[in-house]
């Protein structure tokens, strides 16, 4: 080896892949910082999937539970509040809940379910976060006369139908949003959950 | 420099321990020897007030962690405790809140200072850049802040905030969940929120406030003629317009200081909540996930930021010309390299532009307090495309320039604006866009073509030294 010219590629090749493997062991040890930050075991079972019992809600009833910390209604709709749903284009921003971010793809449907008549929601107002209203009866509290029933925030003043879809002219952009959940069976409702294929699928 | 050192060596024990820590020839060449331009005028306070504000943040927000409670079952609790059975908490606590607004206060006049007199140009980049960058932290410092005291406003505040990084597409959501370190804001976002605005960000902010300083004394300060006072050194070496930083500046800082701590203490002691601008009367309640205030607003340093997020429909595009409003800073440098560095030899135009800007600024601010209505929101869009035309035009009055790049350079913003009120004109808005429509198209028009025909933008000679 001469010794006024040191091998400059053998340098450059050491230094090299030394920064790879130090540059390496940096992002590795700056990992479990990362981590550290995402929700913790507790928290990820607090977001678990939530079972309810919906054997004693009787008609037009609503329950509230909380999903993910997500206040998350589930409302037993009758046949007259059922026929208040309509897909009317003139009524309603997305009539065919054609936007995909707002339901699992089984609850893409009229009534926005998997049974017609159980309706499971996040109570979310879809404009700033505000808490909806359930405002079953008809005519009620100075909301006019075309007030059919369903959902009004009082913060802004979005109106949403039994089936969680927006009306026109609401601040409010997209339909109210339906949950992953499945029936685990009859009366048992499993929310954060998709149904499984071997469930029967009514929607 | 060092012949300077030499001759007045010190000797003794203060001689023997500069050699070891150079303490004083520290002192010497940062203050006693460290030579300012001599023309200072009052936009020059405000780097030395920023500096003393931050030592009382640091300083009263020690004491305040003494007694606060980072726990979301405890913090509202803790800061009514620090309000009520603290000896003296209540001065503490204000001090601190309405430290910080008069940050913010410093901070923009400081920034505005550097506008006006160039102070950002060759070959002072770097200071400004490290400048923006306290900035950036500061904002970051502010915001964790805001939601330690678990009030209403600092939870919907800290909800709508977090939820502008969930609109950056693909790994948006993710990122929410990981900032929040839970599903929702709830403790662990407390608590991590906490670390960063005790710990964390001010030893950034620190860090940076050294280096803004260190390239700060490398090239020296500018000054209101924006004249470089070094191309002008007498046999000594010491700039014949320059004077030493201690004792001519010291002495002047003091008095900015003792005006500053009036007007501090008067809010303090009797407008702490500033009519609920400094502190929002919705944070007296505490934090409710289930219920949302009726009207959400940020707090007024961020509402400028938060008019430009507003006044493009979509969230997603709204959080980008947010973050460009705040990114474009960074380039000021470059989008603005005229020779001339000082407003006082610069063009009217560049100075109704100046204004321009500092007064859509101020008008975002107001309108940022709005509830969104068809005509507040027009507003804030108008403003917004000023606020950007603003460094657009900057670049245009680098050089006089032809007559065909000023019709061609008005002629491409007039139709970027254009376009995308083609895209959103309708039946119902097409009065109020057509109005803001043609007042942005005389002003670019009067702020380009107006050179070719008049003296408009003839700028002044600079002098060689600085004038008084």
């Amino acid at each position: 080896m001469s010794t006024d010219n040191p091998d400059n590629s053998r340098r450059k090749f050491l230094s090299g892949s030394l920064t790879l493997v130090g540059g390496t062991g940096v992002a590795a040890t700056l990992w479990p910082f990362i981590s550290s930050m995402s929700p913790s075991a507790k928290a990820r079972a607090a977001g678990a999937p939530v079972k309810v019992d919906i054997s004693e809600l009787k008609d037009g009833e609503k329950i509230d539970l909380i999903w993910r910390k997500k206040p998350i209604w589930v409302v037993k709709r009758t046949k007259d509040m059922l026929a208040t749903i309509n897909t009317n284009k003139e009524k309603h921003k997305d009539p065919m809940s054609e936007n995909t971010e707002q339901q699992p793809d089984f609850a893409k449907n009229k009534y926005r379910s998997l049974k017609p008549e159980i309706l499971v929601l996040e109570g979310v107002c879809t404009h700033l976060g505000c808490n909806p209203a359930y405002k079953p009866v008809q005519s009620s509290n100075g909301l006019g006369k075309d007030w059919k029933g369903g959902f009004f925030c009082a913060c802004h003043g979005s109106r949403f139908d039994y089936a969680g879809k927006v009306s026109n002219g609401s601040p409010a952009r997209s339909n109210l949003k339906v949950p992953p959940y499945r029936f685990e069976d009859e009366n048992t409702i499993i929310v954060g959950e998709l149904p499984q294929s071997n469930d029967k699928n009514k929607g | 420099m060092s012949e300077i050192r030499e001759k007045s060596q010190p000797s003794g024990v203060i001689g023997w321990i500069d050699a070891r820590l150079p303490i004083l020839s520290f002192i010497r060449d940062h203050l006693t020897h460290y030579y300012a331009p001599k023309n200072f005028n009052f936009w020059y306070f405000f780097g030395s007030l920023a500096f003393l504000i931050l030592f009382l943040q640091i300083f009263t927000g020690i004491f305040l962690a003494m007694h606060y409670k980072p726990d979301a079952n405890l913090a509202f609790d803790s800061i009514e405790f620090i309000m009520r059975d603290v000896n003296l908490g209540w001065l503490i606590r204000y001090m601190h809140s309405s430290g910080a607004s008069a940050f913010f206060i410093v901070i923009y006049l400081h920034m505005f200072r550097a506008l006006m007199y160039g102070s950002f140009k060759k070959p002072r980049e770097l200071i400004w850049l490290f400048g923006v960058f306290i900035y950036l932290a500061l904002m970051a410092e502010a915001f964790m802040g805001y939601l330690l005291p678990w009030g209403q406003m600092s939870f919907w505040g800290a909800q709508v905030i977090i939820n502008l990084f969930t609109t950056i597409p693909f790994i948006g959501p993710e990122l929410g969940i990981w900032i929040r370190g839970d599903f929702a804001i709830s403790d662990p976002t407390l608590t991590r929120f906490y670390a960063l605005h005790i710990v964390a960000v001010p030893m950034v902010i620190l860090l940076l406030v050294i280096l803004h300083l260190a390239a700060l004394h490398t090239v020296g300060s500018n000054n209101p003629d924006g004249v470089e006072i070094k191309k002008n050194k007498d046999e000594n070496g010491v700039p014949i317009d320059g004077i030493p930083f201690h004792p001519y500046y010291t002495v002047k800082d003091f008095v900015g200081i003792g005006v500053f701590l009036f007007l501090f203490s008067l809010t303090v002691f009797f407008m702490p909540e500033m009519g609920g601008y400094f502190l929002e009367h919705a944070n007296f309640i505490p934090a409710n996930p289930l219920v949302t205030p009726e009207h959400i607003a940020p707090i007024w340093y961020f509402t400028p930021f938060y008019s430009i997020l507003r006044c493009i429909p979509d969230p997603a595009y709204g959080a980008l010309a947010m973050a460009l409003s705040i990114v474009v800073l960074f380039f000021l440098p470059w989008i603005d390299n005229n020779p001339i560095k000082s407003i006082r030899y610069r063009s009217t135009l560049f100075k109704i532009n100046l204004f321009v800007f500092v007064l859509s600024f101020f008008v975002l601010g107001v309108l940022g307090f709005k509830s969104v209505t068809p005509l507040y929101s027009a507003l804030a869009l108008r403003f917004s495309e000023m606020y950007f035309i603003f460094f657009a035009l900057l670049f245009f009055y680098n050089k006089p320039r032809e007559n065909l790049f000023s019709y061609l350079y008005s002629g491409t913003i007039i139709f970027l604006i254009a376009i995308y009120d083609i895209s959103r004109i309708n039946s119902d808005n097409y009065f109020i866009v057509l109005i803001g429509l043609s007042f942005i198209f005389i002003f670019i028009i009067f702020m380009t073509i107006s050179p070719l025909y008049s003296n408009l933008n003839k700028e002044k000679e600079v002098p060689d030294r600085v004038t008084g």
